[in-house]
């Protein structure tokens, strides 16, 4: 399983009900299920990593987060999550609204775009960024929607959405002193468990 | 066993025999006449394990019988096998080293099962029109007795397509805790206007067929030729979809020419058989007017119409699964028009909202509405993953104590 999501499984009520946004291949699902025993169900478009889903015994179902969330009840879950697939979305201020009208609470994982390394490259060379994280060229990023730590925390404000937990870490999902001080400098990822 | 016919693949399930069982005690139909006794045609395939906890039911559509898979005669090389034979077999998603299959002809049918073709024995005719209007929850009411005589008391999953998804829904709602995997494939919670239509179509075509005799044609040693081959020629065009008919009547060289291969290279500028498409809808409708009877078209074609699972819920297909105990498998195909990836939707919606475990795949196929029929690479590979999830808990639930149910 991916490390980032470890950092989020403790914010998981055993028994309780996840929906994963952009599940991928039902690893994290398929782990909480052992260790939480929760409900499952995850959502992916791609059909490989359906099958994985499948073959790992995870609740999938085979729709575009994109295109909303208009087939799940106000309220039918404790969870919803959204793993490094914000960034990605069309519309993700609509997503946000849409997971906490479906959720009691959110989890999301993104990239934070004002990490110094990205604002370094920018000012440097005049590029947009790439690194390790943020591989794609301009023209062909899926990553439609790059937002800094800043910019979320204003969108929580506006839209009177509470912060439960926010964790601000780096490549190996680790979080330092410096980090902590000023995440929109240092944090490479951050992570928002959020509610209404 | 197989070794000695030579055409038997190794991967099926070889010969089989049908078997009939005859059941005494009557059945009270959603019409609310009484069917007092009736035989079911069947076929088996694989081993009931010893807590008869790996058996499958598979549901046929409309002109499907028990014959689901392998063959019946060793010295016809011709031989097709069962309809769902790419499913079906050693090391196939229902896997007959692992699963017991069971497949049956349903009633009303024209395949051994009682229908309107069997012999009444009030009268010792042919029921013909007199036999009684079948619904879903009939057919699946008698599945349930077969599953009583075969000693089963919980299917390990249900499992069709089209018509046969709709007798898994009326499982998973009347009989909860008998089934623990629904797998519901290109199906739809009811019929539309749409489809109805085309079922209307399909049944005046044989109702004004001259040699329909009003059903009695059994009598006059005839059947109405014409009117089932036409009604089955419209149902055939709903089972395709256009870019699959393309691709099938289109592959004369010249460009542009989109699925109208001529039949003889020129027209004929008269009402003959020009294109190809026309002359394939006509064999099949005639082969299938051969070999289905007429009244049975009528009678299946009247329950998919009147199929609607929400009729005792207010409306409400979520209230309808609120009971079911079991996990859900749906698929759609997206060139399917008949039953379109959107009905599919509708079932999914209902089985979130009553908070079931639910897994949902759209198959990118151009085969229109038969794709559940075909072994489309990424359909079948779908299938035998589920299927060796519920293959698992057979075994888990072998090794559990029996509860005392």
């Amino acid at each position: 399983m991916r490390a980032d999501l470890s950092l989020i499984q403790d914010w998981i009520a055993p028994h309780s009900r996840v929906l994963d946004l952009g599940c991928g291949d039902g690893a994290f699902l398929a782990h909480l299920k052992r260790t939480r025993q929760i409900s499952d169900c995850g959502l992916e478009i791609d059909a490989d990593k359906i099958q994985k889903c499948l073959e790992a015994g995870v609740n999938v179902i085979e729709q575009d987060v994109n295109l909303g969330l208009g087939n799940f009840e106000s309220q039918s879950f404790d969870t919803v999550v959204l793993a490094q697939t914000l960034q990605a979305l069309q519309k993700p201020d609509e997503i946000i609204e849409e997971m906490l009208r479906v959720g009691r609470n959110g989890i999301l994982i993104f990239p934070n775009f004002a990490y110094w390394r990205h604002r370094l490259y920018l000012l440097w060379r005049g590029h947009m960024p790439k690194s390790e994280h943020l591989p794609y060229e301009w023209f062909d990023t899926p990553n439609v929607h790059l937002c800094t730590i800043n910019d979320f925390d204003t969108l929580c404000r506006q839209k009177r959405i509470k912060v439960l937990h926010r964790t601000v870490v780096d490549d190996h999902q680790h979080s330092s002193m410096l980090m902590r001080l000023v995440p929109n400098w240092f944090g490479i990822n951050a992570i928002y468990h959020i509610t209404r | 066993m197989n070794d000695a016919v030579k055409h038997i693949p190794a991967d099926s399930v070889g010969l089989v025999q049908p078997q009939k069982y005859h059941f005494d005690t009557p059945l009270v139909l959603r019409s609310g006449r009484v069917l007092e006794r009736y035989d079911l045609m069947v076929e088996t395939y694989g081993t009931l394990n010893a807590d008869a906890s790996n058996a499958i039911l598979i549901c046929h559509a409309l002109s499907g019988d028990h014959h689901a898979a392998g063959y019946h005669d060793p010295d016809n090389p011709k031989e097709k096998p069962g309809w769902w034979d790419c499913c079906i077999g050693p090391g196939k998603p229902f896997d007959t080293n692992r699963f017991f299959v069971v497949c049956l002809n349903n009633l009303g049918g024209c395949a051994g099962s009682t229908g309107p073709s069997s012999i009444d024995p009030e009268t010792g005719k042919p029921f013909g029109p007199d036999f009684p209007i079948v619904a879903v929850r009939d057919w699946v009411q008698s599945q349930a007795r077969l599953a009583d005589r075969l000693g089963i008391a919980r299917w390990a999953a249900v499992i069709g397509g089209s018509l046969g998804g709709m007798q898994v829904m009326r499982w998973a709602i009347s009989h909860p805790q008998r089934l623990r995997h629904a797998l519901i494939i290109a199906a739809a919670p009811k019929l539309s206007a749409q489809n109805i239509a085309f079922n209307e179509v399909a049944r005046q075509s044989i109702m004004s067929d001259p040699d329909f005799h009003a059903g009695r044609y059994y009598d006059f040693d005839t059947y109405p030729r014409r009117g089932v081959t036409l009604a089955r020629m419209v149902g055939h065009i709903t089972y395709l979809s256009d870019a699959m008919m393309r691709d099938k009547f289109g592959k004369d060289a010249r460009s542009g020419n989109f699925g109208r291969d001529l039949r003889s290279g020129r027209l004929s500028f008269g009402f003959d058989v020009d294109f190809q498409v026309q002359s394939y809808l006509q064999y099949k409708g005639e082969v299938f007017s051969k070999n289905f009877d007429a009244n049975t078209y009528l009678l299946v074609t009247k329950t998919l119409d009147y199929f609607d699972p929400t009729v005792d819920f207010d409306g409400d297909l979520s209230r309808a699964f609120a009971n079911s105990e079991c996990k859900f498998m749906v698929m759609s195909f997206s060139s399917d028009w008949r039953f379109a990836p959107e009905r599919s939707h509708e079932i999914v919606q209902a089985l979130l909202k009553a908070r079931k475990d639910v897994s949902y795949l759209e198959i990118e196929a151009d085969e229109g509405h038969d794709a559940f029929l075909l072994p489309i690479p990424r359909y079948m590979r779908a299938l035998q993953a589920y299927m060796e999830r519920v293959a698992q808990e057979c075994d888990t639930a072998a090794q559990e104590p029996r509860d005392a149910r």
